[in-house]
């Protein structure tokens, strides 16, 4: 009946006058170390490098030339797409979309399971599914590895079993980082399509298994239209954090399977030592993942009007 | 009817009330006295809700003044009113115990905390909560619950109580009894009353005086009967109970009564309203059950139509008549032997006999 | 019910697949904990239970580096997540308590801006940051690293908490004659304690955790346990590092289900 209490997520006004006094530590800390150093990244990333780290305050498009052009846009030839940089963008965004696409084919089953779940058990799992969240993303990392080597317990288990001749050598390819991502992020793909399923009306499914649809088409055409909000944001969940992994390309990769993580990591720990050049990588990184997170949010704010509509 | 200002418990004066481009409240002004169990009553999104927790200062007027025993209080915030508020859902302070949630207010108003914990051990015993003082709010019942909050909002001995549908958590039972519960502790405590709600008959069972609204407006101001049996307009009619509305036109007036024929050509006849003329064309309710139907006429004011349907409620039974040319009446008689044989079957013509002073024409 | 040929909800193979995502999570984990009791010099093979490693790491060549590292991970940690937290209790109740405002969306994008910007991208911004500002790279600079990532994890469960408290137990002990203040401190902050222990202990586990900003961030030689861990992994998976990794391991596991059961405890409702 107050019609200004209503909605958005604020429930009174009582502190009202305390406000700008309430908001002024998150707001200055935020604003200082977290919007500022991006702001400064972008600067960086226009400047000239210095040898071994560091940067000569002077405007330059080296970083971005570099990035994008093989021999320079500037030199005396025609210039020319540069492919190394792209291709390790190319090779992320695989690694990433691949890692996502096993979170979902194991992760929507499991959360749609424990949705389904009766209402007093379902934060027990939803529980069991975010411990290993909180353990160190390191240790996580290393003990994947560890299970993965070559004569490490996985390998064991299968010859034991019979099931291969020979030890698999998953560590240092491809899918190696494919697991170690999907197994790092694949709690965020349960989460939100849990939430997405435990709104659901299956009074939707009745009617449509009473209108004589299979409960494989009611999937397909009922349930999964209404969840898809919670399915892609359980995908941006996992592949943006994927799409800039370090961890899991660096100990689980080797060398040749490097990511964008990895590179701009050199840029500043590494032998590289190029700070405009790792900038400017970090910013094109950035404005992937403001797009990817701007799309959703078109996408989200659209399907709410249509909820309400 | 005097009106002395001190004596007035509650004074609103041209309260109007703004939320952005909403109009919550149009330039209300209505009259609390003192010691009166005061009912504003209206459908949800009515303003009664806002117009509450204007007295009680959790919103302030955009316009208008409130004055509280002569005093205005528009300006004070509700920390600095004496004036106490039984909420919809309690808000019992769920960490602190029944007797920390009843003297809370006394400690805020500096009273000793033994003295204050003597003081709200005293509204236990009169809430018949004593033996629970101890508890948390959440291992008592709902009734035990708003009990509490009906003794925290009492103990500091506000000038006027304000409560916002406090039984609409309740069941129908419970909902029953604490309405006289409630009417027994206004009577004991000599306190006004403001009370909030959108149940009709809980407004007609307990209040003095009931104001009724709609729309952020006033639309009748008055005693439970003078209310349910004089409504003023169409809403008022419609809200409080049942009723049967037939579009009339007056044919004329004379020595307090008005003449009017409905649209198939019958005529009736009922006590003259001020402001209905002849020639107007207004609205006329007669409630069901002060009508009755009959084979032959029994009554001065008679209409005939055919039956339609008997309706059994359980407590009665309501009969549809049709009249010719269209529009349809309902008549209930009770669950009785008497009113059982007054039954006629579907189909049948028969008289429904209107009951003098039954019909009351409306402004719109 | 579940099993029901008619129940409508249940589809074939989803629980097994439930039970497999549920051994993919922590088979990896429950292997290293089985390992740091191997008795064995080599990781590779099985030579029965023991806490040799355990004590190796608390007495060992290596464990005076490992308690400078525990030590620094651990006063980093509970600074940054008191910080944080006070910070965004403030903050939840400006943006809860204290009604709309025009900046309230983009006061909301701010908070959650270091989760939104990938981790890699925050450490190399911070680390471009101290440098121009000439901020000395040591403890300080984790800390105030730490301090921004730790601020959106310690909201949302203070923020959760706050949005189930009913407005209206404010209101009525403001009509019960308490100050403004008053109402603060003794009705919503009492109420608020299950939402700020668990986000303090979430802002704990996340700055124990954090290893890419601290690496970014950190001067040479200040090290925090997962850096030192990290270093050590680049030198190959050594036994006494699955033991100081089950350790960490198991001080996370511990907290989380402490912030779990605190959070649950008392629920306003």
């Amino acid at each position: 009946m107050a019609a200004g209490a209503a909605g958005g997520g604020v429930t009174s006004d009582t502190y009202k006058a305390a406000r700008p006094w309430l908001l002024l530590p998150a707001w200055s800390v935020l604003a200082l170390l977290s919007l500022a150093p991006v702001l400064m990244m972008l600067v960086y990333s226009f400047l000239t490098k210095e040898f071994r780290g560091g940067v000569i305050w002077e405007f330059s498009l080296a970083a971005y030339d570099q990035f994008f052009f093989d021999r320079g846009l500037f030199g005396d030839e025609p210039p020319k797409i540069q492919w190394t940089y792209l291709a390790i963008f190319w090779r992320s965004i695989w690694q990433a979309g691949s890692a996502t696409l096993m979170s979902l084919l194991i992760g929507f089953p499991t959360a749609y399971f424990i949705a389904t779940r009766p209402a007093r058990q379902r934060p027990v799992w939803v529980f069991l599914i975010t411990i290993p969240y909180w353990v160190n993303l390191l240790i996580r990392t290393v003990s994947m590895k560890f299970l993965l080597r070559e004569q490490g317990p996985l390998n064991d288990f299968l010859l034991f079993t019979g099931v291969i001749d020979s030890p698999l050598q998953i560590v240092n390819t491809n899918l190696a980082v494919q697991l170690g991502l999907f197994y790092s992020y694949l709690p965020f793909m349960v989460l939100p399509i849990y939430a997405a399923v435990e709104r659901y009306d299956f009074a939707l499914s009745e009617a449509a298994a009473d209108l004589y649809a299979s409960k494989w088409t009611t999937l397909r055409r009922i349930l999964l239209p209404a969840i898809r909000p919670g399915v892609i944001a359980g995908c941006i969940l996992v592949f943006v954090p994927s799409l800039g992994s370090f961890l899991a390309p660096d100990l689980l990769g080797g060398a040749r399977n490097f990511m964008i993580g990895s590179l701009i990591e050199e840029q500043f720990k590494g032998n590289a030592g190029n700070w405009p050049f790792g900038a400017a990588t970090s910013m094109i990184l950035l404005s992937m993942v403001l797009v990817i997170l701007l799309l959703f949010a078109r996408q989200q704010a659209r399907s709410e009007n249509r909820g309400r509509g | 009817m005097s009106e002395t200002r001190a004596q007035n418990a509650i004074d609103v004066q041209g309260a109007v009330k703004r939320f952005g481009s909403f109009t919550a409240l149009k330039n209300i002004s209505l009259h609390i006295r003192d010691n009166e169990f005061f009912t504003l009553l209206g459908p949800s999104g009515c303003g009664k809700t806002t117009l509450l927790r204007i007295i009680a200062g959790f919103e302030e007027v955009t316009d208008g003044r409130i004055l509280l025993y002569g005093d205005e209080i528009e300006a004070l915030p509700p920390n600095r009113r004496p004036v106490n508020t039984v909420f919809q859902n309690y808000a019992l302070f769920p960490h602190m115990n029944v007797l920390e949630n009843v003297s809370f207010g006394l400690e805020m108003l500096g009273q000793a905390k033994a003295a204050a914990r003597a003081r709200a051990g005293e509204m236990l015993e009169l809430v018949r909560l004593e033996q629970f003082a101890e508890r948390r709010p959440a291992q008592l019942s709902g009734g035990q619950q708003q009990r509490v909050a009906l003794a925290r909002a009492l103990a500091p001995q506000p000038k006027v109580l304000l409560l916002d549908e406090p039984l609409s958590a309740l069941d129908l039972k419970l909902r029953k009894a604490m309405r006289l519960e409630l009417k027994h502790l206004q009577r004991e405590t000599g306190i006004a009353f403001v009370f909030v709600t959108h149940d009709q008959e809980e407004a007609l069972t307990m209040s003095d005086r009931i104001a009724v609204m709609s729309e952020g407006e006033l639309q009748q101001v008055g005693e439970a009967r003078e209310i349910y049996e004089r409504p003023r307009n169409r809403f008022v009619a419609d809200f409080i109970g049942e009723t049967n509305l037939l579009e009339v036109s007056v044919t004329g007036s004379a020595d307090g009564s008005s003449r009017c024929r409905l649209d198939g050509g019958q005529e009736l006849t009922c006590d003259a309203v001020e402001g209905v003329e002849a020639g107007a064309h207004v609205h006329l309710s007669i409630r069901p059950e002060r009508l009755f139907t009959s084979q032959e006429p029994q009554r001065a004011d008679v209409l005939t139509g055919t039956v339609v349907e008997n309706l059994f409620t359980g407590t009665g039974i309501s009969t549809i008549v049709a009249l010719p040319d269209g529009p349809t009446l309902t008549v209930r008689s009770s669950n009785s032997e008497r009113g059982s044989k007054r039954i006629i079957a579907p189909g049948q013509e028969c008289c429904i006999n209107m009951e003098a002073g039954a019909g009351r024409l409306l402004i719109d | 019910m579940a099993q029901g040929k008619l129940d409508i909800r249940s589809y074939r193979g989803f629980r097994a697949l439930t039970f497999l995502c549920l051994v993919i999570l922590y088979a990896p984990l429950v292997v290293v904990t089985v390992y740091s009791f191997n008795d064995s010099n080599s990781i590779t093979t099985w030579d029965g239970l023991s806490l040799r490693w355990y004590v190796d790491v608390f007495t060992g060549p290596e464990s005076a580096k490992f308690k400078t590292a525990a030590v620094n991970s651990f006063v980093i940690a509970i600074t940054a997540a008191t910080v944080s937290t006070v910070i965004a209790t403030l903050a939840a109740t400006g943006m809860i308590r204290a009604g709309r405002f025009r900046l309230r969306t983009l006061s909301f994008g701010l908070i959650s801006l270091p989760l939104m910007v990938p981790e890699i991208v925050t450490a190399v911004a911070t680390l471009i940051f101290f440098n121009a500002i000439a901020l000395e790279r040591g403890l300080l600079s984790i800390v105030l690293a730490h301090i921004v990532f730790c601020i959106p994890f310690a909201y949302l469960p203070i923020s959760a908490r706050m949005q189930g408290i009913e407005a209206d137990c404010e209101q009525a002990a403001l009509d019960l004659y308490a100050t403004r203040r008053q109402a603060f401190t003794r009705i919503l902050l009492p109420l608020m304690t299950p939402g700020i222990v668990s986000g303090f202990l979430l802002a704990f586990i996340v700055s124990l955790d954090d290893f890419i900003i601290t690496n970014f961030v950190k001067g040479a030689g200040v090290e925090t346990l997962p850096t030192a861990i990290f270093g050590a992994v680049k030198r190959g998976i050594q036994p006494n590092i699955m033991a100081i990794s089950t350790l960490l391991l198991g001080v996370s596991v511990v907290l989380v289900t402490l912030s779990y059961f605190v959070s649950k405890s008392d629920s306003p409702k």
